[in-house]
């Protein structure tokens, strides 16, 4: 009975996606059918293809990839480095810049949009990929303060060691810090790639040219232009949610996880 | 160690992160609540016109359109999501199998808030969507849910609750692997009745973790704009123009960054409000554990 209720509520969770599925391989008269054509027939793989034609979406999945890796590269780079220094070193100020980041946490982005769109153009990167990848690569408090938690954990015996054999902090944290957190370090990795990925209002603020969309602005796009042509549409759906579909199936053990641990959502 | 050699080491590790607050968040706040005391299109010189944006907002009828939307879709999301990702958490928590569940159900939650807007589109367009083809077997003749204006944001919010279910699940089932098996043991003892336990021991243990997710979902909900920018615009007229589609739109649409500031930092003074109330309520959480 219990399941036959959570599988009344998997279906209706997963089914927004495969009607979605379904409706972007049909025919155009069957999309609009009633009583609804459940099965298409035939399957129209077409639709995809003119789908990918309409709109540069070719070019769109490589502006968001490659701006999503160099966001997550960085990200964990510099989130760790600061996180390190945060856990293990001690310095004057130490605690004021630790509560300064967590006070960032509480700023809503809609409120920091206006400037930092005002700061893009002043500094000629309206309209460019920097607007885009610098901000978030070089700022996620909320990382820092997730992986300072894990480093916290890690007993100060591990570094000593390194640093009675004479190994300065920078050494201590790539060869003892960092092997240590990888989990952390790859969980916190795929929940800022998922971050980025669905990143919709700083991309719609910051670019104007087609050619520069990712992937969401340029869904968005599109659904303004072929708002009758429903198949298209879903194909285009289709297309934009299967790679974060894959990374979910993928790695949803340590997404899950990772929600668990933060309560955020990405 | 608190040599000058580690101290400069120390500045070396948080050095990238600190430019990144400086320049991405902490300047740009302070610019943003300079600008909400100005007036500015953005061309012209700007003026310094005190707290008259902040007058202006509180009587501009968008924003008070806005502010009323934004509770009223708050009002819809929070109850509903709250209680049924509570619900869904409860059945998966002692059934075989929850780890296939749980792939399901928190599949909506990495998808973008775009391709989810356009697949609802679909699903709830009037004359072809799935919903209306569905209430159409049970003889149901389904309305035009989001060209009309009664029902746009609770469908905006029907979404919503479906987007989000999964992240307030997991927190949620977090929440009851952290009760301890001994107090139904004892409860068993007694005789309690599953009800009864559910009641006396499961709700008041759970109830830091239902407090967290009140709060998050109220933040989160406090913050809509990608559903309402993609599925509507905003419309049918101004039934679903929510706080920040009014900030956007006050900035990139009527070039008016002052007012736009203004009402943004209102905002953040009730998002800061809930924040608080959060933070004094987590000293309970430690209490109660």
């Amino acid at each position: 009975m219990l399941h036959l209720l959570l599988i009344i509520g998997a279906i209706v969770m997963s089914g927004p996606f495969i009607w979605m599925f379904l409706s972007a391989v049909k025919p155009l008269d069957q999309i609009f059918a009633v009583p609804p054509k459940w099965i298409p027939e035939p399957f129209v793989w077409s639709n995809f293809i003119d789908s990918l034609k309409a709109m540069p979406f070719g070019k769109a999945y490589f502006n968001s990839f490659y701006i999503s890796i160099i966001v997550v590269a960085s990200q964990i780079l510099t989130c760790s480095m600061a996180a390190y220094g945060f856990a293990k070193i001690k310095f004057p100020g130490s605690k004021v810049l630790f509560i300064l980041f967590l006070s960032t946490m509480m700023v809503p982005m809609q409120v920091t949009l206006i400037p930092l769109y005002l700061i893009m153009d002043a500094i000629g990167w309206l309209n460019t990929h920097a607007s885009i990848i610098i901000p978030s690569a070089l700022f996620n408090a909320f990382g820092v303060f997730l992986l300072r938690q894990f480093i916290m954990g890690i007993p100060k015996e591990m570094e000593e060691a390194a640093i009675i054999d004479g190994a300065n902090p920078f050494q201590v944290y790539v060869k003892v810090i960092l092997p240590l957190i990888k989990p952390s370090l790859a969980a916190f990795g795929i929940f800022s790639f998922i971050g980025v990925w669905n990143n919709f209002i700083q991309p719609l603020t910051f670019l104007s040219s087609q050619e520069l969309y990712t992937v969401p602005l340029l869904l968005s796009y599109f659904k303004g232009l072929y708002v009758t042509n429903w198949a298209l549409m879903m194909a285009g759906a289709t297309i934009s949610v299967i790679p974060i579909l894959v990374v979910y199936i993928i790695a949803q053990r340590q997404i899950i996880e990772g929600i668990t641990l933060t309560g955020v959502k990405g | 160690m608190h040599t000058n050699k580690t101290k400069w080491w120390g500045y070396f590790f948080i050095g990238p992160q600190l430019i990144g607050m400086l320049a991405f968040s902490l300047i740009p706040l302070v610019s943003a609540l300079v600008l909400s005391f100005m007036d500015w299109d953005g061309f012209n010189s700007a003026k310094f016109v005190s707290l008259s944006n902040y007058i202006d907002q509180l009587s501009n009828d968008n924003f008070i359109t806005a502010l009323i939307n934004t509770a009223y879709y708050t009002l819809l999301v929070v109850p509903v999501g709250i209680a049924l990702a509570l619900v869904v958490a409860l059945g998966l928590n002692n059934v075989t199998g929850s780890n296939v569940y749980r792939v399901f159900y928190f599949m909506p939650v990495v998808t973008s808030s775009v391709s989810i807007g356009v697949i609802w589109m679909w699903l709830l367009n009037g004359d072809f969507g799935l919903i209306n083809q569905l209430l159409s077997y049970v003889g149901i003749e389904g309305p035009n849910w989001l060209t009309d204006r009664k029902l746009v944001l609770p469908s905006i919010a029907m979404l919503s609750i479906w987007w989000g279910l999964g992240t307030n699940m997991v927190i949620f089932l977090a929440g009851l692997k952290g009760i301890s098996k001994t107090f139904y043991e004892a409860a068993d003892i007694d005789g309690a009745s599953p009800l009864q336990k559910f009641r006396h021991i499961t709700l008041p243990m759970l109830s830091p973790t239902t407090f967290f997710i009140s709060i998050t979902t109220i933040i989160g909900s406090f913050q809509v704009f990608d559903q309402t920018y993609v599925m509507t615009k905003g419309g049918p007229g101004k039934a679903s123009y929510t706080v920040v589609y009014h900030i956007y739109d006050t900035a990139f649409g009527r070039f008016d960054f002052g007012a736009s500031s203004a009402a943004a930092m209102i905002l953040f003074i009730i998002i800061l409000i809930f924040t608080l109330i959060q933070f004094l309520g987590s000293r309970k959480w430690v209490h109660y554990e």
